[in-house]
């Protein structure tokens, strides 16, 4: 069995056994929803109706009813889908990056941030299809034979290219989450009393055995698809940052897009997650599974991926001054001051400043601090795709073209809208689904789980780790003499 | 006489696997095991084969790769060949940068699901499907294995049984296999 260094904190508190994991994760779907499970979901899918009822007034009446102008083309409706694909990105990078790297403090995360991630996904892809107009048009971004003089969609075109790493995106990571699945789904299964939950989970839980075979399948199929995944993850938010950065527009056309939009999607991603798990922790009594080592392992992420982001921000102005294009440079210093500074100074203030706090360990080990910053972390986020879009469109090329972008209520309504669809999804989900891995977590409770790490495995919670640190100190104290002598 | 199996239930992974390693060092052969989650090692104790998903993955993902390739080639060179941004499409070579992307998402698409589906299929674990553990705890804290008298026609069911017992089991049970 794999042996853990005894001063790295453990992942699971308490005396838990194998049966205790299942309990704490099955025991609040099996029982009644609580009064607040209602409330919230009754909120969020009041909300979700709002911004579906904005969706089809949009589709009935057409695009013109969203504030753009020939100015400002892009707006709200790309700030929107860049922001919800940027929060979809912590959950494949936890289960996939940090399987190769073997990290263990994922398995209490992986599931709640893949459902995120699906959900994100999810809602970003709403936005290029609604802002067709034509809904129903939207198979045409597929290369099917048609009628127009067998004119195909064009491959050179990032755009393209985007329905293609979006779409594979979207689906691999449900595949990978519901593989997941399967074998928590079994377990629920297995321990269901009602007829119709029993029937329910039968159905998604495949038939499930845990047979020797199956779960050594499970293992390798795990492994490849996270070594699938990871270059995945990082191939679709460089393709995000391709629709702008291979246009000719002062501000867009940069090389250094990719990592630094990758660097910033992991970065809101993570926030998203530490919003949701520091609440479903709370709500769901998972504070064993989901602790502060957890919250910290993942500051540190924030930390590092809004570092880079901050640099990129900088390198960019540096870049748009060294390089002696005035349209380039025009384009930041009118960021920094025209008549968008607002919203430049809160894309710095939340995505800069912000995330450097997170270097005092008191601070990052602080839920109530963690949970603020990644709210922060989401505004300056969503700021920071505001920015680059419309402050980089309103002016153009000719002045007398010079405009501002000022959103329509159904603008609005629909980017509410898409909040309160993924809490509609993520309460569903917590109230139905495993929300952590158990069938993983059962792997590491015994090299990392508190009372197998302290030796006092299971049952008998006697303090024995104080004899065996006496019994070092002895040796220690010994083998000092014997080098005095 | 009926073939006979055994379930002998464990309540601990460790220990189960000892217990397989002492039973296949006398000779006995374990027909299978059931847990709630990867036992570690005990793939070679029992004998059970690496598996060869991995090769069908690669094979999947040369298969997306090949369609990708020669799709792109037959759109954008063959048959409507376009200039975009005096760009012209010339060659596929030409322009292979900017097929790229896509060729890249569309193998990982085909080798993910296809190695998906493969899996489930092996696995014969689909939509509706009935679940085949012996007892309803092995997806919670138990561990059982696995015995039939067909692998084991050198010991007697009484045999096995008495084996069984030393090995630290918590609970066993014959069944008749119809």
């Amino acid at each position: 069995m794999h042996k853990e260094a005894a001063i790295r904190e453990p992942l699971i508190l308490g005396h838990k056994t194998y049966h205790d994991i299942t309990e704490d994760v099955c025991k609040p779907i099996e029982d009644k929803a609580p009064r607040t499970w209602y409330i919230l979901f009754g909120i969020a899918l009041i909300i979700g109706l709002y911004g579906i009822g904005c969706i089809l007034y949009l589709l009935g009446t057409g695009v013109g009813v969203w504030g753009l102008n020939k100015t400002i083309g892009w707006a709200w409706d790309i700030t929107n889908f860049v922001w919800w694909v940027g929060i979809g990105h912590a959950g494949t990078l936890i289960s996939a990056v940090l399987l190769l790297f073997r990290q263990k403090w994922r398995m209490a995360i992986n599931r709640s941030a893949e459902a995120m991630t699906i959900f994100a996904v999810f809602m970003a892809g709403l936005f290029p299809l609604i802002h067709m107009g034509r809904l129903w048009l939207g198979y045409w971004v597929l290369p099917l034979p048609n009628h127009f003089g067998s004119l195909w969609v064009n491959f050179n075109s990032p755009l393209l290219w985007d329905v293609f790493a979006i779409s594979t995106y979207l689906s691999v990571s449900f595949v990978f989450w519901y593989i997941g699945l399967i074998p928590d789904f079994a377990t629920i299964r297995d321990r269901a009393k009602k007829p119709l939950s029993k029937k329910m989970y039968s159905l998604l839980s495949f038939g499930w055995s845990g047979r020797a075979k199956h779960w050594n399948r499970f293992e390798l199929i795990s492994l490849v698809l996270a070594g699938l995944a990871t270059p995945l993850v990082f191939s679709v938010h460089s393709i995000v940052s391709f629709d702008f950065a291979t246009s000719v527009i002062p501000g867009w056309h940069t090389t250094i897009f990719p990592p630094y939009f990758v660097a910033g999607a992991v970065f809101s991603g993570f926030a998203m997650v530490q919003t949701l798990l520091l609440i479903m922790r709370k709500a769901m009594n998972l504070e064993a599974y989901i602790h502060t080592k957890h919250v910290e392992y993942m500051n540190i992420v924030i930390m590092v991926t809004g570092s880079i982001v901050g640099t990129a921000y900088i390198t960019e102005l540096f870049i748009s001054w060294y390089s002696g294009v005035e349209y380039e440079a025009y384009a930041f210093i009118n960021r920094a001051t025209g008549p968008y500074w607002w919203a430049y100074a809160a894309m710095m203030t939340c995505n800069v400043v912000s995330p450097q706090l997170m270097w005092f360990r008191k601070l990052r080990r602080s839920l109530m601090f963690t949970f603020f910053i990644s709210i922060v972390v989401n505004i300056g986020m969503w700021f920071e795709r505001y920015v680059i879009i419309v402050t980089s469109l309103h002016r153009d090329y000719l002045p007398s073209s010079w405009s501002m972008h000022y959103p329509s209520h159904i603008d609005i309504g629909v980017y509410v809208g898409t909040i309160g669809l993924f809490f509609v999804f993520f309460l569903l989900f917590a109230r139905y689904f495993p929300v952590l891995a158990l069938n993983e977590l059962k792997t590491i409770l015994k090299s990392s789980g508190e009372s197998y790490k302290n030796g006092d495995a299971g049952h008998h919670p006697e303090p024995t780790p104080v004899v065996a640190a006496a019994a070092v100190g002895g040796d220690d104290s010994e083998s000092n003499k014997s080098n005095n002598q | 006489m009926a073939d006979k199996v055994i379930y002998a239930m464990y309540d601990d992974d460790e220990v189960l696997k000892d217990g397989a390693k002492k039973l296949v060092s006398k000779g006995v052969k374990v027909a299978d095991v059931f847990s709630p989650f990867p036992i570690h090692g005990i793939d070679p104790i029992i004998g059970v084969e690496q598996t060869r998903l991995g090769i069908f993955a690669f094979i999947y993902g040369l298969i997306g790769l090949t369609l990708a390739t020669v799709g792109m080639r037959y759109f954008m060179i063959v048959d409507w060949p376009m200039n975009i941004g005096g760009k012209p499409s010339f060659s596929y070579m030409d322009n292979m940068l900017a097929f790229i992307p896509i060729t890249f998402e569309f193998t990982v698409l085909c080798a993910a699901h296809g190695m998906a589906i493969t899996y489930l299929i092996a696995n014969r674990t689909l939509p509706g499907m009935k679940a085949k553990n012996p007892d309803p705890r092995t997806t919670d804290d138990r561990f059982v294995m696995e015995l039939r008298t067909a692998d084991n026609h050198d010991f007697s069911v009484a045999d096995l049984e008495k084996m069984l017992k030393e090995t630290g089991i918590v609970e066993l049970e014959q069944k008749d296999i119809v």
